[in-house]
């Protein structure tokens, strides 16, 4: 065999597998580009998890409530706790940790275009829980599916946890509309403000999307961005109304041959402005991280220190 | 791969109930086993979802290769005799 033929029958058995549906594990044979794929979309994921801390991190010492406080900081952990299940799962793949953050800082690696927008209210807390997490919700439950087993199995731990986040969130939006007249604009303008942004969340159009080939034949996507963004909004359109909000859009009508809500067209771009670094918060929230993270090194330092006197301790003691 | 900076990766396995299994989970990053524990703690059971964890240093983890899959599950598919349903019970015999 050549060795042209043992990479054509290393794909080959690689595509059976995902066809019969088995999951790919860490050190079965796979194909670089898939591979690549992997990392490239859970690493993105990662940060997303841990730069969306930044903006309801804003509002902890802000939260209206003890009782509000508590459930914003619980929230908190829990996507600080995704951003490290979705790390451990793409270092399963061969990258490092410090390889991923590098990444993040360089700008190679992206995360989720939403986290660029500020968090200027209480109402935006909710608005966040509702919507933010609600559209992360619909992408993630499909993703459960995906064929690469760790990624697959953080979904199921992160889904698992998710919903909660989003009936925080509604639940602040509900309070909110059966408040004052302030109260209730304040929800309004949140609604507006974050409503086109989530839709975004889901990616350009299937028409336009650039990675979708080789993605779906090896299940690693298993919905396209149009479909979970239908989905998305046929759920939310009814959770709006129940609370006497309205959806920032004219054109939103009710599709009864599609089965779905068709609306009005997304300003893609703003998207691009956005992804290319140009949102109201994209400097902001990278400083951040990367403040952070270097002032937080000497944690790991003292961390390694401490083990080696330990170690050191022990030995002395033998 | 690049040296990682980010401390020792630890593997970590939760117990859900007493006398269960012990379940792989993910892994987290720590400079000694205590700090595996802590985090781990931290990272995979905010919901109480344990009784016990085991944190095992990665690099002590030897796995076979599912490549070598055959080679190494097949010696036992000839030997159905080792299943119950190889064997034909007298007609009339119950409860066995």
């Amino acid at each position: 065999m050549t060795t042209t033929d043992i990479h054509t029958e290393l794909l080959k058995n690689f595509e059976e597998k995902i066809e019969r549906g088995d999951a790919i594990e860490p050190k079965d044979r796979m194909p670089d580009a898939y591979r690549k794929h992997l990392i490239r979309q859970i690493s993105q994921h990662a940060h997303s998890e841990v730069i969306g801390m930044q903006p309801e991190g804003n509002w902890i010492t802000r939260a209206p409530t003890l009782r509000a406080r508590q459930i914003l900081l619980a929230k908190i952990q829990d996507e600080g706790g995704h951003g490290l299940y979705l790390y451990s799962a793409a270092e399963t793949l061969g990258i490092s940790r410090a390889e991923m953050i590098e990444q993040l800082h360089s700008g190679k690696a992206k995360y989720s275009n939403i986290f660029n927008y500020p968090a200027l209210t209480w109402a935006d807390i909710g608005a966040i829980g509702w919507l933010v997490d609600g559209a992360a919700i619909v992408n993630q439950v499909s993703l459960q599916r995906t064929s690469y087993g760790p990624y697959s199995r953080a979904m199921v731990r992160i889904c698992k946890e998710e919903s909660f986040h989003q009936r925080q969130g509604y639940e602040i939006m509900a309070k909110m509309m059966k408040g004052t007249k302030e109260q209730q604009e304040m929800a309004q303008d949140a609604m507006n403000r974050w409503w086109w942004p989530s839709l975004m969340m889901f990616g350009p159009h299937d028409s336009e999307s650039p990675h979708s080939g080789d993605a779906f034949r090896w299940k690693i996507k298993r919905a396209s961005n149009d479909e979970l963004r239908a989905k998305f909004i046929d759920k939310t359109v009814q959770q709006a109304e129940v609370i006497g909000l309205t959806i920032p859009d004219n054109e939103l009508k009710w599709n009864e041959e599609r089965g779905h809500y068709d609306h009005g067209p997304i300003n893609w771009t703003e998207f691009y402005e956005v992804i290319g670094g140009n949102g109201p918060c994209n400097l902001q929230r990278m400083n951040h991280h990367k403040r952070v993270h270097d002032e937080g090194k000497w944690v790991l330092e003292a961390a390694e220190a401490w083990t080696k006197k330990r170690e050191q301790k022990l030995f002395d003691l033998n | 791969m690049t040296q990682d900076t980010q401390l020792r990766s630890w593997e970590v396995f939760t117990q859900t109930r007493s006398g269960a299994n012990y379940i792989h989970a993910g892994s987290v990053h720590a400079s000694d086993r205590n700090m595996a524990l802590q985090n781990a703690r931290d990272t995979y059971t905010r919901r109480g979802e344990g009784t016990s964890i085991w944190v095992v240093p990665t690099d002590a983890i030897t796995a076979s290769d599912p490549n070598e899959k055959e080679m190494f599950f097949d010696p036992a598919n000839d030997k159905i005799y080792r299943l119950p349903t190889f064997y034909t019970m007298p007609e009339g015999a119950k409860a066995i």
